[in-house]
């Protein structure tokens, strides 16, 4: 395979049908996921909010093969998700990169799973996401050396390298401070724009999710489950600090609220 | 080497020098202690010749050629059943339990036990040296491995790793801290033991730093003894300096762990 091949952007339709998952606690069973449903078009960027304890990190991780559903099933182009794959990569909040490795070699270290290609393409591959994230000149650092926001787009580097169809991302930005937030915000977009992924960011923040997704899915805890979707039919590079996100965002807030504060009630 | 650096090495070289000249003038000037020390320059004159007449070369080759095997073979056995100790609960209730026990025991207590079933061979020696470093070796490779965070290998298992691949190239490297612990200690084990061994046992296919150390007792040569002290501790500041401080270097330049 060559590296003009591998370069080219590749995505995926998922689709998550009648999912169930429990999780046995201290307090017992806790309903982490009740019959969640959900489409995801090819390219798509799609946010899942929703308060902590509502399923949605529980939800990423079915979708990445970390951790099996009790019923339903999820696909990626039709097939179903029976373990962790290539074709779905994931960020996760701690940038989980490899201290024993540098910058490039923690690039590289997917690409070198990667059957079909030779030693030479892999390197090729790795330059161009290094190039994609602005981090050429730090091939060669070590991590501890990079600030929060450079290692996830380290992070990012390396969770693209493969080429996956769709990218899974857990709070990603959930450790950075506001500026470098703010910064990689306008850097995802950009990226994703390029590199046509499918796109999947859980976040607690109901404005980065506005900011950031061409759909948001809300999720209310106890049992997890979607009570309701909203269209973001926003143009493009947005940025967090438009006036324009700030309709969507107290349109989402105000459900969140009231899916939550029936639910007090009723209780 | 900044000014500061400089100051203190100074000061060290000074007083160092200070006391050596101190002892001989006092041994061999004032005649103080003169049966039961031997002044630096009785020292340095015996280092000097069993040098030129080969005992103490061939002496400190003996003892390194079994410490070294013996110290390899302990990496090798102690670190994959660490592994296994790490992995599979039915290892660690039970070799696990047993390095936890032994561990606590000094390793020259080997020492008889090694006589007995080995004889006096190198053997005997090897056995001792293996005992010093191996369950250092593995309780240190099970609490890394133990303690790696989840996440590493989360990642991995996305990245397409899995088996033989997570333990070569994820789990081995992030224990990699602990398992260097680990061989500081089990290095230094298998050094004391092995000299109380080669004090304690004439080998008579070789002899080593003990055995010159032994033999200068049994002859009353003190400027003997005290030699074979000073060639003990240079080994053991050079192996630390030779193989443990570029790989503590190592690490801190890559993990960032302990900035100095």
């Amino acid at each position: 395979m060559s590296v003009h091949a591998e370069l080219q952007n590749v995505t995926a339709k998922l689709s998550v049908k009648n999912v169930n998952k429990t999780f046995d606690s201290a307090q017992g069973k806790v309903e982490a996921l009740k019959d969640i449903n959900l489409r995801v078009e090819e390219g798509e960027f799609v946010c899942l909010v929703g308060p902590s304890g509502c399923g949605k990190s529980t939800l990423l991780n079915l979708i990445a093969g970390l951790d099996k559903p009790d019923s339903g099933e999820i696909l990626v182009d039709d097939i179903p998700v029976t373990g962790p794959g290539r074709d779905r990569m994931v960020m996760f909040q701690e940038h989980a990169l490899f201290p024993w490795l540098d910058v490039f070699n923690n690039v590289l270290f997917g690409l070198k799973l990667k059957p079909n290609l030779t030693d030479p393409e892999r390197k090729e591959v790795a330059k161009f996401y290094l190039h994609l994230v602005g981090l050429d000149k730090f091939a060669k650092a070590s991590i501890h050396e990079l600030s929060g926001g450079m290692r996830q787009r380290v992070a990012l580097a390396r969770s693209l390298a493969p080429n996956p169809r769709v990218l899974l991302m857990d709070e990603t930005f959930g450790a950075l401070d506001a500026l470098t937030r703010e910064q990689l915000y306008g850097e995802l977009q950009q990226i994703w724009q390029k590199r046509k992924k499918t796109i999947i960011f859980v976040t607690h923040n109901i404005r980065e999710a506005v900011c950031l997704g061409d759909r948001v899915i809300l999720f209310s805890p106890h049992p997890g489950r979607i009570v309701q979707e909203f269209d973001i039919p926003l143009p493009r590079l947005r940025d967090i600090n438009d006036p324009a996100l700030t309709s969507h965002a107290s349109m989402i807030t105000a459900a969140l609220k009231q899916h939550i504060g029936a639910k007090e009630i009723a209780e | 080497m900044n000014s500061a650096n400089y100051k203190r090495w100074t000061i060290s070289a000074i007083a160092f020098i200070a006391l050596i000249l101190i002892w001989e003038v006092a041994v061999k000037g004032l005649g103080l202690f003169e049966y039961i020390l031997p002044p630096p320059s009785e020292v340095l004159k015996y280092i000097w010749g069993s040098t030129l007449d080969g005992t103490l070369p061939s002496a400190i080759l003996v003892t390194m050629k079994r410490l070294l095997l013996g110290y390899a073979i302990g990496l090798c056995i102690g670190i994959p059943t660490g592994m296994l100790c790490s992995r599979f609960n039915i290892f660690q209730d039970t070799v696990g339990l047993l390095a936890l026990g032994l561990q606590a025991l000094p390793s020259v207590c080997w020492v008889p036990l090694a006589i007995m079933w080995f004889g006096q061979t190198e053997s005997a020696m090897l056995f001792v040296v293996v005992m010093g470093t191996v369950w250092s070796m593995i309780l240190a490779t099970e609490h890394g491995v133990r303690n790696i965070p989840p996440i590493y290998l989360r990642a991995a298992s996305t990245m397409g790793s899995k088996g033989m691949h997570t333990w070569i190239h994820v789990i081995l490297p992030a224990s990699f801290p602990s398992i260097l612990g680990g061989m500081k200690q089990g290095w230094a084990f298998a050094w004391r033991s092995l000299m109380a061994a080669e004090i304690y046992v004439t080998i008579l296919t070789g002899f080593g730093l003990g055995q010159l150390l032994h033999y200068g007792r049994e002859l009353m040569e003190m400027n003997q003894v005290i030699g074979v002290m000073c060639i003990v501790i240079l080994i053991g500041l050079i192996v630390d300096k030779v193989l443990f401080s570029p790989l503590e270097a190592h690490l801190r330049k890559k993990w960032g762990i302990s900035k100095d």
